[in-house]
């Protein structure tokens, strides 16, 4: 085994609800802080207690991301899920586990070698209280670690104080239990493991943030005043996180009244009315949900879409179809999102990859709603709104304004004739909007109604068409304002894979890996629907792509023939719909068999 | 035929109000409901309240949902901004448009099958969070625009116009709304425009959620005998007038005032309809024995009308969110966004 310092990955396995969950980010932080590359990924039951959960950290001096099917070790502390998990850890790797009780015979693998700590025994003789014992047995776990990988002391110290400074009593008691963790390993095992880490200085421009976070400053900077929600996971932490950032960035601060208004809705029906009621009165207004409620905002999309009124939703996907699997990621919203509601619709929708494009996103997609008055879906998923990712630090630039669109004033209507809210005055397919409460000449009657270019109820044939056709422009129009896609070109390329939000970094990871094999592809991934002609020359230049996306259907790849007339066969398709983040392997090894080399 | 306007000609004969405008500023499209239609009653008496309490036009919101009672918004100010929307969910249109500029007056107008039926859940949900808007729900008992099913408020035993009956409970607004902590409460009937007007008025100066039930009958598919909610054939035999004098009002509203008498109103088809005004003694401020009392003429085969039940103490939705007093939609651009260094300082806690 070559040098495995700083490039490996490790997975924990516990139960959900006993305390993991701030030893695993204590983990994290901590290898983030040491400067090295690190990702997280927390594949947790749709409970609250006792099923089983893993968190798999991936180190990458190299910076790769993505999820790594293969581990060097695996933290067996669930004992329900041992026989799985140690399936799980590479040949030559290790296993720590708590010896408290003896490890079964029938599941020792000759190929790993077993670290038994007895976290249990540790800590009922250090701790009193039931509760106690076992939240502290998973801090303990931080501390084994801490020694095996060669994790900074000083920086778990550092991060702990950081975390319990107000809280004296949990601070010594955690860092009592990482010790007993840190010394039992240290005096019973060499130490530390070849897989270990080493300071670098690769993370002092990133942070650690998650996807639903990071849109909700997004909202939170584009001026949105108005949430509107129906709890789900995982969209749940995105309005969570909005409401924190409100409530540290929007009281006035001399009457401590809101700047905002969070709107705990009935249903999603009701969150995507409240929306729409909200930008129709001429607030920023935004709902986050994930595909169930999106299946039940469609008709109000469609209304949107027709009656030009502007919203901004998020889907945060999980698995589908109907409940699916709701703690699981997939990519199964896109088509749906292109078209929700009956009728002729189509949608502006932005699939951010990261974290740091969902932030960036969610500002345009409110810029973009509002030019072009109509509903915008940006689409991320489980993987992005959950985990932490470590990105680049978000940056904003003091000059942005938002973009309200065409919007008449009072003294803009003073001056007008008679206004028309349906009409095409420049040519571009986008009316002007009025608000309401704002001038008499400015009212007009907003309906989902066959209406004409007046906004007047109308069954007219022309009438009717001349409309709609106008908003197909309009919309369409769109293709050249949603963000461009990311290409990256590799030298003596014929052939092209195509991809969309999270895959991104399987994606980027996979192609250095065929690279190597002397297999070079280019890359393309859409960020924006209606597709830019960029997209539609990319899979002509190429003599295949492979459309890589994370749906049982191929979405993306339908989308794209539909929408580019590219033909299918030009389209292959590579799809990984388990719920699980996608990893490179999944497109390497789809893609092989199609160009004649073994998966 | 409603995408016509009306020929805006002054009348020298109509009356000005504070603003110097007349009834016909406060009028809006054409009508293209049936002839007689309950609805078209009632939009005239939106009209007239609007017009009596020299609210400028431009400044209201008229929302509705879908069917013939919620295409009305378009038949009355024609200078305010209309919200036709998708059946049975208005109330959320109103929530986000009154959380976003909580200076609109807005209104809005449903029918019993948009209420009842398909929009039970966000009506119930709106009164709950007692958002401000008057909101009028045309009751005629069946789905006029769909041409005559049943509707969750079509009484027991009562038949429709192709003579099944309806074997269910009705769902009844009003003692729904008192039971979801309504703040503000009443009914009345479409004919009665001088017990109607007043209440509408108390209605839009309330602060909060007013419900209004106003039956509404359906000329044609629910005004036929074996229908409870039809016609009276003469103007004489309805209803007088109830006092609403107890709201807060800026301008004085004039009413005559029989307490406590019951009117049996016969219908076209020699149908009854009794309708009770609210007794003297009637304290409109105690939700058990509004209650109560309501309970108490139904089991009599009565229908309880006027202001039934108001609360001008609650906090309104936006109060309740303890939004700032101005709107939302005009605050600067600058007292939002939070500006670059504050970002850079908050990224310190995600590292
Ligand atoms: C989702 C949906 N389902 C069904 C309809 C058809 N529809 C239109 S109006 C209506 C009933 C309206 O009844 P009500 O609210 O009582 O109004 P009325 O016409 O009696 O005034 C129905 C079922 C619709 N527009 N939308
Ligand atoms: S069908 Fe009934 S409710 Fe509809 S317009 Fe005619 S009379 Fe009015
Ligand atoms: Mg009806």
């Amino acid at each position: 085994m070559n040098d495995r310092t700083n490039e490996f990955a490790f997975k924990i396995a516990t139960a959900n609800g006993t305390g993991s969950a701030s030893a695993n980010g204590l983990i994290m932080q901590a290898i983030f802080r040491m400067g090295v590359p690190v990702t997280g990924k927390n594949l947790f039951p749709s409970n609250i207690q006792g099923l089983p959960t893993w968190y798999e950290i991936r180190v990458s001096g190299k910076g790769y991301k993505a999820r790594t099917p293969v581990f060097d070790l695996m933290v067996a502390l669930n004992s329900a899920t041992y026989e799985k998990d140690i399936q799980e850890v590479r040949s030559g790797g290790w296993l720590m586990y708590d010896s408290t009780w003896p490890m079964d015979d029938k599941l020792i693998r000759d190929d790993v070698t077993y670290i038994g700590v007895p976290f249990a025994e540790l800590c009922n003789k250090a701790f009193g209280g039931v509760r106690e014992r076992i939240l502290m047995k998973n801090i303990a776990y931080a501390g084994a670690l801490a020694a095996l990988l060669n994790i900074d002391r000083d920086v778990i110290a550092e991060l702990t104080q950081e975390k319990f400074s107000k809280k004296p009593a949990l601070l010594e008691s955690n860092q009592k239990a990482i010790n007993l963790g840190f010394e039992y390993v240290k005096a019973n095992f060499d130490v530390p493991l070849p897989i270990h880490l080493q300071k670098m200085d690769e993370t002092k421009d990133c942070i650690l943030i998650g996807g639903n976070a990071s849109a909700a400053l997004g909202c939170l900077y584009a001026g949105a005043t108005v949430g509107a929600w129906y709890p789900i996971t995982p969209a749940t932490s995105l309005m969570e996180s909005f409401k924190g950032f409100c409530q540290r960035y929007r009281v006035d601060p001399e009457t401590k009244k809101n700047r905002f208004a969070i709107l705990q809705a009935e249903d999603e029906l009701s969150a995507i009315g409240m929306v729409i009621g909200a930008s129709w009165a001429g607030a920023r207004a935004f709902t986050p949900t994930s595909g169930p409620g999106i299946s039940l905002m469609s008709e109000f999309l469609g209304l949107a879409y027709y009656a030009e009124v502007p919203a901004v939703v998020f889907d945060v996907q999980r698995t589908g179809p109907s409940t699916g699997m709701p703690t699981r990621t997939q990519q199964c919203d896109i088509l749906i999102c292109a078209h929700a509601s009956h009728g002729d619709t189509k949608h502006i929708c932005l699939y951010p990859a990261d974290p740091k494009e969902a932030f960036e996103m969610a500002v345009a997609a409110f810029d973009l709603a509002e030019r072009y008055q109509t509903p915008v879906l940006v689409l991320s998923d489980l993987d992005i709104g959950m985990n932490d990712w470590m990105v680049p630090k978000l940056t904003w630039d003091d000059s942005y304004r938002p973009d309200r669109g065409k919007v008449l004033g009072a003294k803009e209507l003073d001056n007008i004739k008679t206004y028309g809210r349906y009409l095409d005055p420049d040519g571009d397919g986008i009316p002007q909007r009025t608000l309401p409460g704002v001038h008499p000449k400015g009212a007009y009657f907003t309906r989902g109604s066959g209406h004409n270019k007046m906004g007047a109820y109308t069954e007219d044939a022309d009438e009717y068409q001349e409309v709609v056709d106008r908003i197909a422009r309009k919309v369409q129009g769109a293709k050249n304002a949603v963000p461009a896609p990311f290409i990256k070109r590799t030298k003596g390329a014929t052939m092209g894979i195509v991809s969309i939000g999270g895959c991104h970094e399987a994606c980027l990871e996979a192609l250095d890996e065929l690279k190597a094999e002397g297999l070079p592809f280019d890359y393309m991934r859409v960020r924006g629907f209606p597709f830019s002609d960029e997209v539609k020359e990319f899979l002509e230049e190429h003599e295949m792509n492979f459309v890589v996306e994370q749906n049982r259907d191929g979405q993306l790849r339908s989308l794209l023939a539909l929408e580019t007339e590219v033909p299918l066969t030009k389209l292959g398709s590579v799809r990984y719909y388990a719920g699980f983040p996608m990893s490179a392997h999944h497109v390497v090894s789809g893609i092989r068999p199609h160009i004649g080399v073994p998966a | 035929m409603s995408y016509l306007a009306k020929p805006k000609v002054h009348h020298p004969s109509l009356k000005p109000n504070a603003l110097g405008l007349t009834r016909r500023d406060y009028e809006g499209a054409l009508s293209t409901l049936c002839a007689g239609c309950g609805h078209d009653s009632i939009t005239a008496a939106i009209i007239h309240a609007f017009w009596e309490l020299d609210i400028e036009p431009y400044k209201v919101a008229k929302l509705s949902g879908i069917g013939c009672s919620s295409k009305t918004p378009a038949y009355f100010l024609r200078e305010a901004h209309g919200f036709n929307s998708v059946h049975g969910r208005m109330p959320s249109i109103a929530t986000g448009a009154g959380a976003a500029n909580r200076e609109l007056i807005m209104i809005g107008v449903s029918g019993d099958g948009d209420s009842l039926s398909i929009g039970l859940g966000q009506l119930c949900h709106a009164i709950r969070r007692n958002v401000n808007l008057l909101y009028i729900l045309e009751n005629n008992g069946v789905y006029g625009l769909t041409k005559g099913q049943f509707s969750a408020s079509a009484d027991f035993g009562s038949t429709s116009k192709k003579g099944e009956v309806n074997e269910m409970t009705p769902i009844d607004g009003v003692t729904l709304a008192l039971n979801l902590g309504a703040t503000f409460v009443a009914r009345s009937f479409s004919g009665d425009k001088e017990q109607l007007i007043p209440i509408l008025q108390a209605g839009l100066q309330h602060n909060g959620f007013a419900f209004v039930e106003v039956i509404s009958p359906c000329v044609t598919f629910n005004d036929h005998e074996g229908s409870t909610k039809s016609y009276s054939y003469t103007r004489e035999h309805m209803i007088e007038v109830v006092e609403a004098d107890f709201v807060p009002i800026r301008s004085e509203i004039t009413t005559q005032y029989e307490p406590g008498s019951v009117k049996r109103v016969q219908m076209h088809d020699g149908g009854m309809v009794n309708l009770r005004k609210v007794a003297e003694d009637y304290d409109p401020t105690d939700r058990d024995k509004a209650y109560a009392y309501i309970r108490n003429c139904q089991s009599e085969g009565e229908v309880a009308t006027g202001l039934l039940y108001i609360d001008e103490n609650g906090k309104d939705m936006v109060e309740q969110n303890d939004v700032v007093d101005a709107a939302l939609t005009n605050l600067p651009y600058s007292d939002l966004c939070p500006g670059s260094e504050a970002l850079a300082k908050l990224q310190l806690r995600f590292r």
